[in-house]
Order: C-alpha cells, then sequence, then structure tokens
C-alpha cells in the first residue's frame, strides 16, 4: 500500500470522527428542539387558556420567578430556596440516620430478624400519607417538613444499607479481621466502601421519594415553597406562570439527578470498573 | 473448652420469625404506653388499641371498602397501563439502536422529573377524578419499567443474537425466542419497583386531588379532627404495601424461578 | 527490605486442637486431634486429602476460629483472636482484596490500621512491591490484574505487615501452572529474606516438599496428625534440579502414599501399610 493511499485512509477516518461528533450532537438535540418546536409553533396562537402558547410562558417565567423590588424579594428567593433548604435538610438527616442504622442492623442478624417485619410494614407504608400525621405534631412549618422528607426517604436507604453489610464479602471481613483492623477502621474502610453500591441504589430511590414529598407537603399545608406557588397560581388560574413552576420544578428534579449522578459516580468509579470485569468484559 | 478462649456459643435454633413476632409485640406495647404514660399527648398518638378499635369500627361500615377498592382499582389500572407501555416502548428502544440514541437524551430529561410537578397540570387538563391520579400513577412508574426493559434488551447474550442472525430468525421469532426470555426478569424487576411507586402516587393522588380511596378518606378524617381514623387509615395504607411488595416480590421470583441468577436491580 | 526492621520470628505450637461445627443439624467434627510445634523461622507445609479440615486448622492458627478443644500459641501466648505480627494469605486471593482500593492502597491499609507513621509506610509499600515485581501496577485496581498478580498483591499486603508468622491457605489453587513456579520461588525466596515462621496449606504434594522444611501430613476427617515429614533438600532449591532430585522422588511417593492411604480412611501411619 502506498503511503498516499495510507493518507487519505488516515484522512477519511478523521472525517469518519468528525462525523460522528456531529451526529451525536444532532442525536442529542434533535428531539428536544423537535418536541420544544411543536409545543412553541403548535400552541403559538392557542385562545385556549389552559394551553397558553410557549412564548408567553418563557415570558412570563422570569417576571415570575425574579421580578420584584429586589432579588431577595423574589419568589425565587422567597419560595424556591426554602424548598431547596427543606429536601437538603430532610435528605440529609434521612442519609446520616439510613446508613448508621442499617449498619447496626446489618452486623446482627438476631438485631436483623428482629427488626424486620416493624422496619418492612413502615416502608412499606407510602409516605404521602404521613404528611397529615405529622401536621399534628409539628402544624405545617418546616420541621414538619423536613420531618417528613426524611421519614419518608430513610426507608430505602436503611434497606439498602442492610442490605449491603449483610453481603459484604465474609473473605473481606476475614481479611480485616486478621490484620487487626479497629472498630472505626473497619467502619470506615471496609464496612461502609463495602456496602456503598447498596447504599447509593437505595440513596438514589430516596431521592426521586424526597422531593415527591417535598412538593405534597407544601401542596398540602405550607405558607411558601415551589410546590405552594404552583398550587397557588393553578388556583388563581395564573395558567403561563404555573406553567413555569412545573417546568421549574422539573429542572429542579434533574439537576438533582444529574449532581446525584456525580456524586455516585465519584464514589462507585472503582465499583462500575470491577462490574465490567465480573462480567468478563476485561 | 480451656485456656480463656472465647466460649463460641452455638448458633441458636431459634427460628428467625419468632424474634420478628416479638420485634412486632414490643413495637406495639411501646406505641400503647407511650401516649398513657403521657409521653406524647395523646390526641396526637392515641395507643395502639385506640387505633385498632377504630379500624375494626371503619372497617365494618361498607364505605371501607368501597374506598379500599378504588385505591386497589387505580393502582392496579396505572400499573396495568405502565407495565404495557414500559415493556412495549423497552423492547422497541432496546431493539432499535437508532431509535434509541434518537431518544435517550430527552428520556434522561423527563425521566427525573417528579411526577407529582404534573398535579397542576393535571387537575386542570383532566379535572378531579380518577384521570388525575392516573396520569400521575402511570408517568411515575413507566419510567421503572422501561429503564429495565430496556437494559435487559441490552443485555442479550451476544452469542446467542448472532445465533440468531445468522439463522435469519424473523423478527417475531426473535422476539419471542430471544428477546422476551432475556427480558422477562428484567421487566418483572421494572414491575416490583413500578408496584411501590404506582401506591405511593396513588394514595398522593387521592389525598391532593381526588378525595377518593384510602388516600381520600384519610383527607376527610383529618379535616374532622377524628385522629385515631387517621391512624387506622394509615395502618390500611401500611399493609396495603406490604402486600403490594409481597405480591410484587412472589411474582418476581416466580417468573424468575427458571433463570440462572436472580437479579438485582440495573443502576441505571 | 532492611532485614533489620524485621521483628523476631515466632514459634507456633498447637495442642490437643479439635474442632467440632455444631450447627443445625448433626454436629460435624471437623479436627479431631492435632499436636504440633512450627519452629521460629520454619517453613513447614501442611498437605492432606480434600476435606482434610486444612483451612479449619488454618483459621484457628490464625485466630479466626476459636477451636472446640486445645489451643493455639504464639510466643507462649494463646491464641484468642487474630494476633499482632501474624498475616493471612487466603485462599479466595481475589475476594481478599479490596476491589475500592489501588494495589498499594490494598497494601497500605493494614499498615495504616497498625499506626505507622507515614514516610515508613511509604517505605515499606515501596519495598514489597519491588519484592513482589509489581512496579508499575501500583495505582491499577486489583481486578484489573490476572489471578497471579492478584496473588502476588495479597503477599505483598501480608510482607509489608512485616509480620513474624505468615501463614498461606492454599494460596496458589487457583493460578496456571507457569505463574505457581513463580511464586512458590517468590514465597521461598521472601522466606529466606525475611526469616520469619511460615506456615503453608496446600493439596499439591510436589508443592509442599518443594517449598517445605517439613511437610505435615494430615489424615481425613476428623483430622489427626500422619506423619511429620522431614525434607532434606538443602536451602538452595529451584524448580529444575530440586524437582529431578532422587529424594524429591521418594519424599513425593512416600507423601503420595500416604495421602492415597488418607483418603482410604487411615488414621495412622500403621495403617497406612507403605509399600517401601
Amino acid at each position: 500500500m502506498t503511503t498516499s493511499a495510507l493518507r487519505t485512509i488516515a484522512a477519511r477516518g478523521r472525517a469518519h470522527r468528525g462525523r460522528g461528533m456531529l451526529r451525536r450532537t444532532l442525536l442529542v438535540l434533535a428531539l428536544p428542539i423537535l418536541l420544544i418546536g411543536l409545543w412553541w409553533f403548535g400552541s403559538a396562537n392557542s385562545t385556549n387558556y389552559l394551553n397558553p402558547p410557549l412564548a408567553t410562558i418563557v415570558s412570563e417565567f422570569w417576571p415570575t420567578w425574579f421580578g420584584g423590588d429586589s432579588l431577595g424579594q423574589s419568589r425565587f428567593v422567597q419560595d424556591v430556596i426554602p424548598s431547596f433548604l427543606r429536601i437538603v435538610a430532610g435528605y440529609a438527616i434521612a442519609l446520616v440516620i439510613g446508613i448508621a442504622v442499617g449498619v447496626l442492623i446489618g452486623a446482627s442478624k438476631r438485631l436483623r430478624s428482629t427488626l424486620e417485619p416493624v422496619i418492612e410494614f413502615f416502608r412499606s407504608i407510602p409516605p404521602p400519607v404521613l404528611v397529615p400525621i405529622f401536621m399534628l405534631f409539628m402544624g405545617i412549618g418546616d420541621g414538619m417538613k423536613i420531618a417528613v422528607i426524611a421519614l419518608g426517604c430513610v426507608w430505602p436507604i436503611l434497606l439498602n444499607t442492610v442490605e449491603g453489610v449483610r453481603g459484604l464479602d465474609p473473605v473481606l471481613r476475614d481479611t480485616a479481621r486478621s490484620y487487626r483492623f479497629t472498630p472505626v477502621g473497619t467502619l470506615r474502610r471496609l464496612i461502609l466502601p463495602g456496602a456503598s453500591p447498596h447504599i447509593v441504589t437505595g440513596a438514589r430511590q430516596a431521592l426521586s421519594i424526597g422531593i415527591i414529598l417535598m412538593v405534597i407537603s407544601e401542596m398540602f399545608a405550607a405558607q411558601d415553597g415551589l410546590g405552594f406557588s404552583i398550587v397557588q397560581f393553578q388556583r388563581s388560574f395564573a395558567i403561563p406562570q404555573m406553567w413555569g413552576g412545573v417546568i421549574l420544578l422539573g429542572v429542579l428534579g434533574v439537576a438533582f439527578a444529574l449532581v446525584f449522578r456525580v456524586v455516585s459516580g465519584a464514589i462507585l468509579k472503582w465499583y462500575y470498573g470491577y462490574l465490567h470485569t465480573q462480567r468478563g468484559g476485561a | 473448652m480451656t485456656l480463656g478462649l472465647r466460649a463460641r456459643t452455638g448458633v441458636s435454633d431459634t427460628p428467625g420469625w419468632v424474634f420478628g413476632v416479638a420485634g412486632l409485640l414490643v413495637f406495639a406495647v411501646i406505641l400503647e404506653l407511650v401516649p398513657r404514660l403521657g409521653m406524647v399527648d395523646a390526641r396526637y398518638l392515641p395507643p395502639v388499641s385506640d387505633m385498632l378499635g377504630s379500624l375494626a369500627r371503619i372497617a365494618a361500615g361498607g364505605g371501607f371498602w368501597v374506598g379500599l377498592g378504588e385505591t386497589v382499582l387505580t393502582w392496579g389500572i396505572g400499573l396495568g397501563i405502565a407495565l404495557i407501555a414500559g415493556v412495549g416502548c423497552g423492547v422497541l428502544l432496546g431493539m432499535v439502536p437508532w431509535l434509541r440514541e434518537f431518544t435517550a437524551s430527552t428520556i434522561e430529561f423527563l425521566r427525573p422529573v417528579p411526577s407529582v410537578a404534573l398535579i397542576p397540570v393535571a387537575v386542570l387538563l383532566l379535572g378531579t377524578g380518577m384521570m388525575s391520579t392516573l396520569l400521575l400513577v402511570v408517568y411515575a412508574s413507566f419510567w421503572q419499567v422501561l429503564m429495565q426493559v430496556m437494559a435487559g434488551v441490552q443485555n442479550l447474550d451476544p452469542v446467542a443474537a448472532d445465533t440468531a442472525r445468522s439463522y435469519r430468525f424473523r423478527t417475531v421469532t426473535r422476539v419471542r425466542t430471544l428477546i422476551w426470555p432475556t427480558t422477562l426478569p428484567f421487566a418483572m424487576t421494572g414491575m416490583r419497583l413500578a408496584a411501590s411507586v404506582a401506591l405511593i402516587l396513588t394514595v398522593t393522588g387521592e389525598l391532593l386531588i381526588s378525595g377518593d380511596g384510602i388516600g381520600g378518606a384519610l383527607a376527610l378524617a383529618r379535616e374532622s379532627g377524628a385522629v385515631a381514623p387517621m391512624y387506622a387509615y394509615v395502618i390500611v395504607a401500611g399493609v396495603l404495601g406490604v402486600l403490594v411488595n409481597l405480591l410484587a416480590r412472589l411474582i418476581e421470583q416466580r417468573t424468575l424461578s427458571w433463570h440462572p441468577s436472580i437479579r438485582s436491580e440495573v443502576n441505571a | 527490605m532492611s532485614e533489620s526492621s524485621q521483628s523476631q520470628p515466632a514459634t507456633l505450637v498447637v495442642r490437643g486442637l479439635g474442632k467440632t461445627y455444631s450447627g443445625r443439624g448433626e454436629p460435624v467434627e471437623a479436627i479431631q486431634r492435632l499436636d504440633f510445634t512450627v519452629n521460629a523461622g520454619e517453613l513447614v507445609c501442611i498437605v492432606g486429602p480434600s476435606g482434610a479440615g486444612k483451612t479449619t486448622l488454618l483459621r484457628c492458627l490464625a485466630g479466626l476460629l476459636a477451636p472446640t478443644v486445645g489451643d493455639v500459641t504464639l510466643s507462649g501466648t494463646v491464641i484468642t483472636e487474630p494476633p499482632a505480627g501474624l498475616a493471612v494469605v487466603l485462599q479466595e486471593y481475589g475476594r481478599s482484596l479490596f476491589p475500592w482500593l489501588t494495589v498499594a492502597e490494598n497494601i497500605e491499609l493494614p499498615l495504616q490500621e497498625k499506626r505507622v507513621p507515614a514516610g515508613r509506610r511509604k517505605q515499606l509499600v515501596q519495598d514489597a512491591i519491588e519484592a513482589v515485581s509489581l512496579q508499575g501496577d501500583e495505582d491499577k485496581y486489583p481486578w484489573q490484574l490476572s489471578g497471579g498478580m492478584q496473588q502476588r498483591v495479597a503477599i505483598a499486603r501480608a510482607v509489608a505487615y512485616e509480620p513474624q508468622v505468615l501463614l498461606m491457605d492454599e494460596p496458589f489453587a487457583a493460578v496456571d501452572a507457569q505463574t505457581r513456579f513463580e511464586l512458590e520461588d517468590l514465597v521461598r525466596m521472601l522466606w529466606e529474606r525475611l526469616g520469619v515462621t511460615v506456615v503453608f496449606v496446600t493439596h499439591d504434594i510436589d508443592e509442599a516438599i518443594y517449598l517445605g522444611q517439613r511437610v505435615l501430613v494430615l489424615s481425613g476427617r476428623p483430622t489427626v496428625l500422619l506423619e511429620d515429614v522431614r525434607v532434606d533438600l538443602g536451602v538452595q532449591r529451584n524448580q529444575l534440579n530440586t524437582r529431578a532430585d532422587a529424594e524429591f522422588a521418594r519424599l513425593r511417593t512416600h507423601v503420595y502414599e500416604l495421602i492415597q492411604a488418607a483418603k482410604r480412611g487411615a488414621r495412622s501411619v500403621e495403617e497406612a501399610r507403605l509399600t517401601h
């Protein structure tokens, strides 16, 4: 084969790679653009007040959430930030309690069989029914919402942690024992990392429950928050604003999922590689 | 046993469920005593005996069973629609690579959108009946099934796939003999995950939108300040949840019993 | 690796050791009675037919399992839990490495738990990696390595720990023959260099004779000691000449016959009725 022929092949390869990039970008963007375009033009001349033009929804978005005398007075700071803080607080509490109790229960067979039915019952209660119960004790303040989120999120985390601790390889346990790991060392360097794939699975399930509970508790009983705002818009028939709120809530969910994926990806980097080789990939 | 060796107690012969029953009993006794001893205000947390008494009175009336039926019906229909749609779309997307690539970004965006965001939209467009609740239920459980099924189809044994191609199986044959058996366990895992999600959204919809079913009864009890019945409905919801989980797990295991590996859910 | 850093090797004494598993159902007597001593700095191999309670014995030696009767002492102290200065290389080497840590981190972890200062830790890890020829693989994860390489990591981890006693449970059972020879020479080399007491459990007769100064031959379950065989093959051994040695062949036949007899249920040398 001549050098020029080789060069042509190389050039073709580069062009192919270039086209590959372009193709991928197109594939990622095509359907979203298509759908948004359909909505935009399909609703452009809509007179149905339930289905306002997307253009109106978009133009109302900024003044609705960021308008006001100052940023501090805007709905974003008054409603979205409190919602955000509630879910972060409730979720964090659930993580700490779920992992701590999960490790304890996972470590003891007897404790596990004693508590299993009670836990099984609690985790089966659809968490939204907790909202009215917690209102009895805590009124409709932040405490109630954080408690509801925490209690709803704790079960998947707890149960998956138990599963993870129970599933730890006994050979690893023996290794840690024979090298005389301290109890703290065993927890930090064996149990937590070993159970982390399960814990992350539980935490992922808990996150979607947490968002649901945040919204429900605010829709059910609140004076502020994203869920409260959306319901208020709906009841006052401020439809473009309501749509804006729904979109904002959607974006919030997507943002949480994205952050979660980045964090869990970093924690479980080893695990994905490990799985890959276990399946005979490498 | 000699020289200070730590006595290794033999594994106790007491079966696990004895401890489980004991755990439940202890828990019930605590819940009974805490309000009776005045540690928590009984107006907020009535003793367990009151809750169960209230439950018995409620269950004696016909309205309760109608409500329970409504909840189960909404749950079942929603889950059924999600299953059919999820399996259909999942197999299609799993089999057709360009379609999968085409929809990937949209799915990745729509999946984490919390279903409860749809509540106001559903109420405006579909009213406050069962349809709105169904929309929430289907939306939330659809993704669970879809993701599992897609993973299942893509998990196809490459050797088997090549064999099928070299024998020029027709598409229908490929689906029936190759894709469906591989996908079934995944679909069942998706079903199990979707079953509990569907119940959560059913109760949510009843609580916030329709006022039907168990969720609606709970909302009504709250508005009339009937605390013991509120707890009774929570217990009913919990028992319903336990039954849903047990049933889903039973079906999953039945379907998987022939399968070499009981799969854990995919980390999607 | 600096010889001076090595702590004094230690004597392992097994007295009247027996182990009966009493789970649900019938109790199973794995080890009936074992008495033997492994002197400081010795390399002793333990062989026996499969199911001879070899792993049970090793777990008792390691302090991972409490014997039902009798005891094990290390330098005069009764072992009730994994003692300091003892390292174990387990049969399931792949599973004994922490999959979330790199090779270097795996080797370093026991040292961190032992509170070895950071500078010294790095040195020990580096030395151990060189000793088992793993240079260049420090930052890989164990699951990225082949079985033989993984076993090297497990050995390096044990070596870096600076044990007085090194216990190895069929460490090479799952690696290919080529790698196995290399790893056997590695064990001999490390033992000579570090002067540790080594107990090496294997089901491979050739391996036991090639490695050991003594070979303890176990009976079938419930286990007793059939014979304590001296191996006079000198200190310098290599795969080619040692295995071709007439004495090697004699020992090999002897141990082979013992094991065959053990499989038939022989519980002493007399019962074994050897042909020579």
